[in-house]
């Protein structure tokens, strides 16, 4: 019983490392090769803002018309070589927030726009589903995005496509002290458990003395990390080894792509697709 | 040659909480010279090596590194004739790969790529790391990670290398590789550390801090051999240094 009750709460513990040990791979995936990976940054920063842009652009009861923009993930996906599901995993963390955003719609617009068989379909139920996919398909771009181009790689195309230093030296160091802080907390959390003598978890009380050690040490790591950096000429500009440069390739991607998602945004793909079997089958 | 010395004259140092780290720390370290700054916990050791790149302002005193006097204006060109290793290397190691990490320094002094990269290369060969260049730091040894903060250090070219603690957390045969490295740069070194064998090996002069005061300096033999006065600065007398008997 004692035993038992020992390894669930390791198990706890195991969890928090492999989300940590999880992100260490995300950076990991940014160094791999792939036709994906060897495009400059700023290809794939551009191409994933148009993207988002037109996804966000769709009207609030579109969803067939958003099927074509799922080529874009999948074609990433398959080129960048991410498994779909490593980019199901993350996603699935972002999505109860985007279930609640979408969650009451189906009970406050209950106006029936269509049957799909014998059930009406709501206009509630439509948005939601709109909601849905337009989130998943955000979301994954920028899953992709991040994947595809290392936070290193990603910053330095930030920076030069005109995005404020501060911006990117910001996002670096949220990266960099995202690890700091799980660090600790991982080494917290472990003596915690060894001085818990079996009980199954603490009380809130330790919990919070917990947050506030755990904010206070971080808070000292991340200054020494910045001291080191001071210490080998740190000015707050990330320079990058490689300037990855834009050839032929990167305006193809681009171009392709954004002539892409502006004519799945203005006509309606699966509809002509179906006008023109019908038309054909007749 | 005056430009690699490093002068260190009253320099007293207060803590924003109001703890006197420092006292009236005088001490000078010659070119070339490798120094041990050894003491107890809290004896100000760390403050004082945090002054040597411009980290610590001093609160009153004189800091001078080579031909520059420590000032906010002067911390720059100090720092970069300046090699810090820190006590944990993961603190020093945040790129994605070792050569990045490495070559980080020399991009920062606004050297070219090709220049920056030859440097780093160099100064992964110097510690015996060039194997590592593609990996994640944060996925080596404790004692590859140590000698890859030190080459982070000397990629920048610097005069002086000061080190917090070099040979904590490592196995016998890493310490081992660290002395032997040390003992074979030409840089002014000045090293904080407990390990008082390593102090015995390669440094020729130690200085002891106590309470944020210089309260000896002098012939490493001589001071360390002095089992009372160690043993009086919370210190004690090294192994080697302990009388043989004949056989």
């Amino acid at each position: 019983m004692h035993d038992e009750q020992n390894q669930g709460y390791s198990r706890d513990v195991s969890v928090e490392l492999r989300h940590y040990m999880e992100m260490g791979r995300m950076d990991e995936m940014g160094r791999m090769d792939s036709p994906v990976h060897r495009l400059d940054a700023r290809a794939q920063i551009v191409t994933t803002f148009g993207f988002i842009l037109m996804v966000m652009s769709f009207s609030r009861f579109e969803v067939a018309a958003l099927m074509p923009m799922f080529l874009y993930p999948a074609i990433l996906m398959v080129m960048g070589g991410i498994s779909a599901g490593y980019l199901f995993r993350k996603i699935a963390i972002a999505a109860p927030f985007a279930l609640l955003v979408g969650a009451f719609n189906p009970w406050l617009d209950r106006h029936v726009e269509g049957m799909v068989g014998a059930y009406p379909l709501t206009g509630g139920w439509l948005s939601f589903i709109s909601i849905m996919l337009r989130f998943f398909l955000t979301v994954s771009a920028a899953i992709i995005l991040v994947t595809c181009t290392g936070i290193h790689r990603l910053c330095a195309g930030g920076a030069r496509l005109g995005m404020p230093r501060v911006f990117v030296v910001q996002l670096m160091f949220l990266y960099r002290y995202f690890f700091v802080i799980g660090d600790e907390g991982v080494r917290m959390m472990r003596g915690v458990e060894m001085r818990s003598a079996g009980l199954r978890a603490p009380g809130f009380g330790t919990y919070g003395m917990l947050v506030g050690q755990l904010l206070l040490r971080a808070m000292e790591r991340a200054q020494r990390i910045y001291r080191a950096m001071v210490a080998r000429g740190f000015e707050g500009e990330i320079h990058v080894l490689r300037q990855a440069r834009w050839g032929w390739r990167e305006t193809c991607f681009v171009m392709g792509w954004l002539t892409f998602f502006l004519g799945a945004r203005y006509w309606n793909v699966p509809v002509l697709l179906g006008n023109w079997f019908a038309g054909g089958a007749g | 040659m005056s430009h690699h010395r490093v002068e260190i004259k009253d320099l007293v140092f207060t803590y924003p909480d109001g703890t006197q780290a420092l006292k009236g720390v005088s001490l000078s370290v010659a070119h070339g010279e490798c120094v041990a700054i050894i003491g107890g916990n809290g004896a100000g050791k760390s403050t004082l090596l945090q002054h040597l790149n411009g980290y610590l302002m001093p609160t009153s005193g004189e800091v001078r590194v080579g031909d520059f006097a420590l000032t906010r204006e002067t911390a720059k060109a100090i720092r970069r004739s300046v090699g810090m290793v820190f006590q944990d290397p993961d603190d020093q190691l945040f790129m994605p790969t070792v050569f990045e990490d490495v070559v980080f320094g020399p991009l920062n002094l606004g050297l070219s790529p090709q220049e920056s990269e030859k440097r780093a290369a160099e100064a992964l060969e110097r510690v015996g790391m060039s194997h590592l260049r593609e990996r994640p730091p944060y996925k080596l040894s404790a004692g590859e990670k140590r000698a890859v903060a030190i080459a982070t250090a000397l990629a920048g070219l610097p005069d002086v290398l000061v080190m917090d603690e070099p040979s904590s957390n490592l196995d016998p045969r890493g310490r081992r590789r660290l002395i032997e490295l040390l003992k074979s740069f030409e840089h002014t070194r000045m090293i904080a550390t407990h390990d008082l064998e390593m102090v015995v090996e390669i440094c020729p002069r130690v200085i002891v801090l106590d309470h944020g005061k210089v309260v000896l300096e002098g012939a490493t033999h001589e001071i360390l051999g002095d089992e009372a006065l160690m043993l009086s600065h919370g210190l004690e007398k090294p192994h080697s240094l302990k009388h043989h008997h004949p056989h």
